[in-house]
């Protein structure tokens, strides 16, 4: 078959990982300040998943996709650098505060746009929210299938993929009519690192907005490949009322910080007189029960 | 993220040295690929920027790749199927992610689908891996014999092989035989013309070749029947491809054991001459030697940093008797005495680098274009400056590295003599260093000519009248009283007018040298930047006083120490 026109959904995610004291502010909200943003790690997961399809079908192409803040211009760059082809950044004050419904919302109308593609790839979870629910939406919205907790595109025929999932009890293999979501589990194989050749191709990649604040410091070479597309809401077709904050029926009751009590750990041996004192100890502490 | 090129700054110091302006101005011809490769550099900043972002890429791979699969490749080496060699898993795993990443031909041109990176950023990536993995760089790193193919073949065969190298295809460099290690004028692999397909074929046996089994070999062997010494000697590739070669043994070895080192059997092997027939030894092996010498000194650099990070990781961590041992004197002295080494041997080694990195950049353009007389002489001065450091590189640095990797075990105690700590494998990783592409005894033969005919002393004197801050005036005086204590010690062992007492005390002499060089570029190096101050200090008290027992050695010596010390 010819190439495919692979979409990637990625996010870019403050680093929780890596969380220092001030990681959250005194109101209960992230203090995004303090995190260091990086590319959501199973959107890593699923750009590997991409690219692999994009090696085993010559002629393919991989973009991104993402939404966020003008920053997060650097998920596409990392992206290029590890072999995408293109990006779009979805950016505009009418898509901030949105839930999982209104981004899956802003997403799907800006695929609407791009329009031509075989296969949207999405991590399974972002770090930050742990929903897991956009890239599913995004497939609803679409009204195309989707298969989600995927490991592994093992096999692509003429009209469809064959999928590898990993289940909480086994592994299920599926086949999936095209086009369709896939999401990605962070248990499948780790992104490659960047290309040399690709970093020193895309270094120079900004977007409008990036070339606008660098002024004279930014040099046009005049190579289309430089530019990153940059998507306000003007730019697709929405219902304003679905967007960010209104478009958001998400309400955040409260936040509680959790602080870990347990000071010391217990190893429990694999036999069954090891399994049979934790069943009892369980049950005693009413864990189960 | 770990990243090894971002958390040793030290080699981001050395890639912004003044030098490199002109090394990248001369290697991009004034950025004419621009026009013809997207991702070829604009202008001088965007190079560096470019040689610091990949450096990053191969900092990435290495500490999150290499460096966790090092213990594995240690206990698993590779293996031997049928006459051929499969690398240990995490070899495997650790060149596809570098070969995934673009880093093969890192130096060779856009045409051939390389990088066109100067020697020093190349160097460094080598560095860096060898810190992750000291046996992996044996085969990463032979793509620096590509540059022999990029110096002596035709173009016809530049683009048929350097292009697989770029693309990710391994080398391997077939020289030594069991007869012929130190001497290779006495290598017998018989190279036999056949005049019906006009092509050459290989016979006999090749000894302890690293990576043997790798995709692209240039083979030394005797195409000029009835010679005996090293001008019937030619240089060939055999295409891995073609067949003809079989691996007969990979060698058990004390260190490096992830890097087959092979016994390879030739028979009948189809092989293409490279450049002239008889040039083998005497010019293309020369050029090749030089450049793997080179690799061996960054090797040494990377073994010792990481011999330098796990001594201190541990001063730190163990306690006795109520604190950490890094407390104690005996204990802090040799980290320090370590770290000033270090980064001595880390300067000499860059050094180094940009010397090559002139003069073979003016090597090439003058296969384009005829030099004008001033980049004729820069090219001489330069390549006659590489000729000269890069036996002191590889012979100071190997000895540092395994000086390294001693002490970092000491510190360890008890537990680094287990296998439970790295130290155990990097310390047996080190000691070859010393050894392969030219003993320091053989480092040192090659080293000798710049003292005796004044090379090295006239490069002190260079060092001598740069521009300096005031504040590191006292420094330049340690070193220009070391300098006249070498002096007359040099001038004493050539006024007895006898080669074997100049042989005598060559590594005395050299050693000196060394020192005094490194010192200098210790000076310098702190002149850009005050964080090697600790270092300069440190070392030119072990360098000051490890000069004087030398030349006190040689102020008691006579012609007589030859007979005391000749041994039956």
């Amino acid at each position: 078959m010819k190439g495919l026109k692979i979409i990637v959904l990625a996010k870019q995610v403050p680093d929780t990982r890596n969380v220092g004291k001030d990681a959250m502010k005194a109101d209960g909200t992230v203090n995004r300040a303090a995190l260091p943003a990086i590319f959501n790690p199973e959107d890593l997961n699923a750009l590997e998943q991409a690219l692999r399809l994009k090696d085993s079908n010559p002629g393919s192409t991989v973009t991104l996709l993402t939404m966020g803040p003008g920053r997060a211009a650097e998920i596409i760059r990392e992206g290029l650098y590890r072999g995408a082809d293109s990006g779009y950044l979805l950016t505009d004050r009418a898509f901030a505060g949105a839930d999982t419904l209104a981004t899956s919302y802003a997403i799907s109308c800006a695929v609407r746009k791009i329009k031509d593609f075989d296969v949207i790839v999405a991590g399974r979870q972002a770090i930050d929210g742990d929903t897991a629910q956009v890239g599913p939406q995004v497939a609803e919205k679409i009204g195309i299938p989707q298969v989600t907790y995927a490991e592994e595109i093992l096999e692509t025929k003429k009209s469809s993929l064959v999928i590898k999932r990993r289940l909480e009890n086994g592994v299920e293999t599926v086949e999936a009519p095209l086009p369709c979501v896939i999401t990605v589990n962070g248990s499948a194989p780790d992104c490659r690192p960047r290309n040399a050749k690709a970093v020193m191709k895309f270094k120079h990649a900004r977007t409008a907005t990036e070339r606008q604040d660098a002024a004279e410091d930014y040099i046009d070479l005049g190579r289309a490949y430089l530019d990153i597309a940059e998507w306000s809401v003007n730019d697709i077709e929405t219902d304003v009322e679905q967007l960010g904050l209104n478009g958001s029926p998400t309400k955040v009751k409260k936040i509680e910080n959790v602080v870990f009590q347990a000071k010391e750990a217990k190893v429990i041996n694999g036999d069954d007189s090891g399994i049979d004192e934790l069943m009892k100890e369980l049950i005693s502490n009413h864990t189960l029960g | 993220m770990d990243n090894f090129y971002i958390d040793n700054p030290e080699l981001k110091f050395h890639l912004t040295h003044p030098l490199m302006k002109k090394i990248v101005a001369l290697k991009e011809r004034n950025f004419a690929d621009k026009e013809k490769f997207d991702y070829a550099p604009l202008d001088f900043e965007d190079a560096m920027d470019s040689y610091d972002k990949v450096l990053e890429i191969v900092g990435d791979i290495c500490a999150n790749i290499v460096a966790p699969n090092a213990e594995s490749v240690d206990a698993e080496g590779p293996e031997l199927i049928d006459g051929e060699v499969k690398y240990a898993r995490g070899t495997q795993e650790n060149l596809d992610a570098l070969i995934k990443a673009g880093l093969m031909g890192i130096t060779l041109p856009r045409q051939y689908d390389g990088l066109n990176f100067p020697i020093v950023p190349y160097t460094m990536a080598a560095d860096l891996v060898s810190r992750a993995d000291a046996s992996f760089v044996n085969v990463w790193g032979l793509q620096d014999c590509a540059e022999t193919i990029h110096e002596f073949a035709d173009e016809d065969q530049k683009k048929h092989y350097l292009t697989r190298v770029s693309g990710g295809e391994t080398m391997a460099m077939d020289l030594t035989e069991p007869d012929a290690g130190s001497d290779l004028q006495a290598v017998q692999l018989k190279a036999t013309f056949n005049e019906k397909d006009g092509k050459w074929y290989l016979n006999g046996v090749k000894r302890f070749i690293t990576n043997g089994d790798g995709h692209i070999s240039l083979v030394l062997a005797r195409s000029e029947e009835g010679t005996s010494d090293g001008r019937g000697l030619s240089m060939f590739i055999y295409d891995r491809k073609c067949g003809g070669v079989s691996v007969r043994r990979i060698e058990h070895k004390l260190g490096i054991i992830g890097s087959p080192t092979c016994e390879l059997v030739f028979k009948n092997a189809p092989a293409e001459l490279v450049g002239q027939r008889k040039l083998g030894l005497i010019k293309y092996v020369m050029a090749l030697m030089n450049g793997a010498r080179l690799g061996i000194a960054a090797q040494s650099v990377g073994i010792a940093e990481s011999a330098y990070r796990e001594a201190l990781g541990y001063a730190k961590e163990r306690e006795q008797f109520g604190k950490p041992i890094i407390k104690f004197p005996a204990v802090y002295e040799m980290l320090s005495k370590m770290k000033a080494k270090l980064d001595a041997s880390r300067s000499l080694l860059y050094e180094t680098a940009r010397f090559v990195d002139v003069y073979k950049a003016y090597m090439h353009i003058s296969e384009e274009r005829t030099l004008e007389k001033e980049e004729r002489d820069e090219m001489k001065l330069y390549q006659k400056l590489a000729d000269m450091y890069t036996p002191l590189a590889k012979g100071l640095s190997s000895e540092v590295c395994n000086e390294l990797a001693y002490d970092s075990l000491q510190i360890h105690g008890g537990s680094g003599f287990m296998k439970d700590y790295p130290i155990e494998r990097i310390y047996r990783d080190a000691r070859i260093t010393s050894i392969y592409e030219g003993t320091t005894q053989l480092q040192v033969v090659a080293a000798i000519r710049g003292v005796t005919t004044g090379g090295y002393l006239k490069q002190m004197r260079e060092y001598e009248a740069a521009d300096i801050k005031p504040e590191l005036q006292t420094y330049r005086r340690i070193l220009i009283q070391m300098t006249e204590e070498y002096e007359e010690a040099v001038e004493k062992v050539i006024s007895v007018n006898d080669n074997e007492y100049i042989d005598f005390h060559a590594r005395r002499m050299v050693e000196m040298a060394g020192n005094i060089v490194m010192g200098y570029l210790l000076v310098l190096d702190t002149n850009r930047d005050s964080k090697f101050w600790k270092s300069l200090e440190v070392f030119l008290k072990i360098a000051r006083s490890e000069n004087k027992a030398k030349a006190e050695m040689i102020r008691f010596s006579n012609i007589n120490d030859l007979g005391r010390f000749k041994h039956e």
